[in-house]
């Protein structure tokens, strides 16, 4: 049943080894030849970040039922903020990143307000509506390069870039720091999802009236929903400015959001390893179809059939079917012990 | 003691009116509401915990007009209720199920623990989706009787259960009134349930109001076997 392997993904050994396997990674890494050096470990730091805006969609849909298809918009949101308050306020990244997430948080719930009495495919067509609104302002207004005025953007002068915070200079150093960022927002995620909140987030999802009679103010934790993970949301939108130092607005056409959402379903929308899966389907899986010289486009249609297999065969996802996988080798292996004895 | 007045209650749905002028006064131990399909039985249950706005009339609750009141406040006022369609969630474990209802009803958590043993059901670490049928309604009467309430609304809520377990039932809906001294209104077909279980019953028939009084004397009325039991004169 997806709902048992849903909690299931949320036990406390669950964590402890998610904990343990990002801090391995965090080591290890950065020192395994091809993707340890140059071009590789940039794409795995990026794909990392972007499992950030996927476990907001995961969230979202998982535990709320809610199909929002702006995420990407509001990492352009977040990536924005971020550029804007470094070059206002020259403050450390650290506060920058938080400020930048607070944000995002006001303006993904502000935006977010017509469609609280919206789901299914009403919500994802306003969603979307919103991230393409989004793709036009970012194209019109451009990211801040140290400019002048509202917008920050210098067309004439030589353009700034945001330089990187003092602990993740080198590549390896900043893929070490997005690790932590990322474990950071996972457990944070964890425990919200284990407690009050969680617990009324799963009764909305089941169904407003039951939510309703339970003493539930369905719109005030749909808010808060969508207020966190617009947050998260807008964390992704700092790391990927602080990784980079400048960003393009073409990275953030509405289709992203879109595609983010498939890989979400892929990778698994029940738990917050798939959505580190979806990260590494939506930025490393096109990366590596590319360093194949395979047509890039080609992501398109291999999504869109993984999508199709993951709605009609399995809807845990990938991160799914490893828990699954995972508690066959257990219990096997437990039954060997057993007649060992 | 719990009293609720419902006074010229009125629902109306475009041409249809599931309500037409109800009025009737509660007070204490359990009730029954009965009626043919399309009674307005569940309508009444909707206003009454918020779902559905009438068109006219007024409720009160213990001398409050409860009408005023959001629908989520009025778990906090104690009013609770089930579910034709049970709405146990199936991600969340028996106790977190309970937990739910009573944190949002300002309810002790100590009260969690009463309530599961009030249904006896203290392995509460099973999820929702694992509950047999009779398991999920008794989640509900737990999630019902958590903390303070003071009006339970029990809709069908022996609908798919054998006679043994409809036994248990019982015992159970008729216990609540002594265990967290609430009004207990309950909806349902099983005749047998609502002789034994209520003192009196108001009898529904095309959102009118046809027969309340006490429970031996309403089902004896000529009137109400032929409006719902479809027993005729002739056949008696």
């Amino acid at each position: 049943m997806i709902v048992q392997r849903f909690m299931g993904r949320h036990g406390t050994a669950q964590l402890m080894a998610g904990i343990a396997v990002g801090i391995a990674a965090a080591i290890i890494v950065p020192d395994v030849p091809g993707i340890g050096d140059g071009l590789g470990l940039r794409t795995v730091t990026v794909a990392l970040i972007y499992s950030l805006a996927g476990v907001a969609a995961a969230v979202l849909y998982g535990r709320l039922g809610l199909v929002s298809i702006m995420q990407v918009a509001l990492v352009a949101v977040g990536g924005w903020a971020t550029l804007r308050l470094h070059y206002l306020t020259g403050l450390p990244f650290e506060v920058v990143m938080v400020l930048a997430a607070v944000l995002t948080a006001v303006i993904g719930t502000v935006l977010s307000l017509p469609a609280l009495r919206l789901s299914g495919l009403s919500l994802a067509i306003v969603t979307l509506m919103i991230a393409g609104a989004l793709e036009v302002i970012t194209q019109y207004f451009g990211f801040p390069n140290g400019g002048h005025g509202f917008a920050g953007y210098d067309t004439t002068g030589v353009a700034q870039t945001m330089p990187r915070p003092w602990l993740g200079h080198s590549d390896p150093a900043f893929f070490r720091y997005v690790v932590v960022v990322v474990l950071v927002v996972m457990v944070a995620l964890w425990c919200v999802l284990s407690a009050r909140p969680g617990r009324t987030w799963a009764a909305i999802r089941q169904g407003d009236a039951g939510a309703i009679a339970s003493g539930i103010n369905v719109t005030a934790y749909r808010i808060l929903a969508l207020a966190v993970t617009s947050a998260v949301t807008g964390l992704a939108g700092a790391l990927l400015a602080a990784n980079s130092g400048v960003l393009d607005p073409i990275s953030f056409k509405a289709q992203q959001s879109v595609l983010l959402f498939a890989t979400v379903l892929i990778g698994g929308a029940f738990s917050l390893f798939g959505a580190v899966i979806a990260g590494l389907l939506f930025y490393a899986f096109p990366q590596l179809l590319t360093s194949w010289g395979v047509n890039g486009n080609l992501v398109f249609v291999v999504l869109g059939l993984g999508t199709v297999q993951a709605i009609t065969t399995t809807p845990t996802g990938i991160a799914g079917q490893l828990g699954g996988l995972w508690q066959v080798v257990r219990r096997r292996l437990s039954k060997k012990s057993e007649a060992h004895r | 003691m719990t009293q609720l007045s419902i006074s010229g209650l009125t629902v109306r749905y475009g041409g249809v009116t599931p309500l037409d002028s109800v009025s009737l006064c509660f007070d204490s131990g359990v009730c029954g509401v009965i009626g043919p399909n399309g009674a307005g039985k569940t309508t009444m249950f909707n206003v009454l915990s918020g779902f559905s706005v009438p068109a006219a009339g007024s409720v009160e609750l213990d001398g409050r007009q409860l009408l005023r009141v959001a629908p989520h406040r009025r778990a906090r006022l104690g009013v609770r209720r089930s579910f034709q369609q049970e709405q146990v969630i199936r991600t969340l474990t028996v106790r977190e199920n309970v937990l739910l209802a009573a944190e949002h009803s300002g309810a002790p958590a100590a009260s969690v623990e009463r309530a599961l043993t009030y249904v006896g059901l203290e392995d509460a670490h099973r999820k929702g989706s694992e509950l047999t049928v009779l398991e999920r309604r008794l989640v509900e009467i737990a999630r019902c009787v958590v903390g303070t309430p003071r009006l339970v609304l029990l809709d069908e809520p022996a609908a798919g259960l054998d006679p043994e377990e409809s036994a248990h039932l019982l015992e159970l809906i008729t216990g609540i009134p002594d265990e967290v001294d609430a009004l207990v209104l309950l909806v349902d077909h099983d005749m047998d349930l609502v002789r034994a279980a209520c003192k009196e019953v108001a009898v529904l028939d095309f959102g009118r109001l046809i027969a309340f009084g006490r429970t031996r004397d309403v089902l004896a009325s000529a009137q109400v076997r032929r409006a719902y039991l479809g027993v005729t004169e002739d056949a008696e």
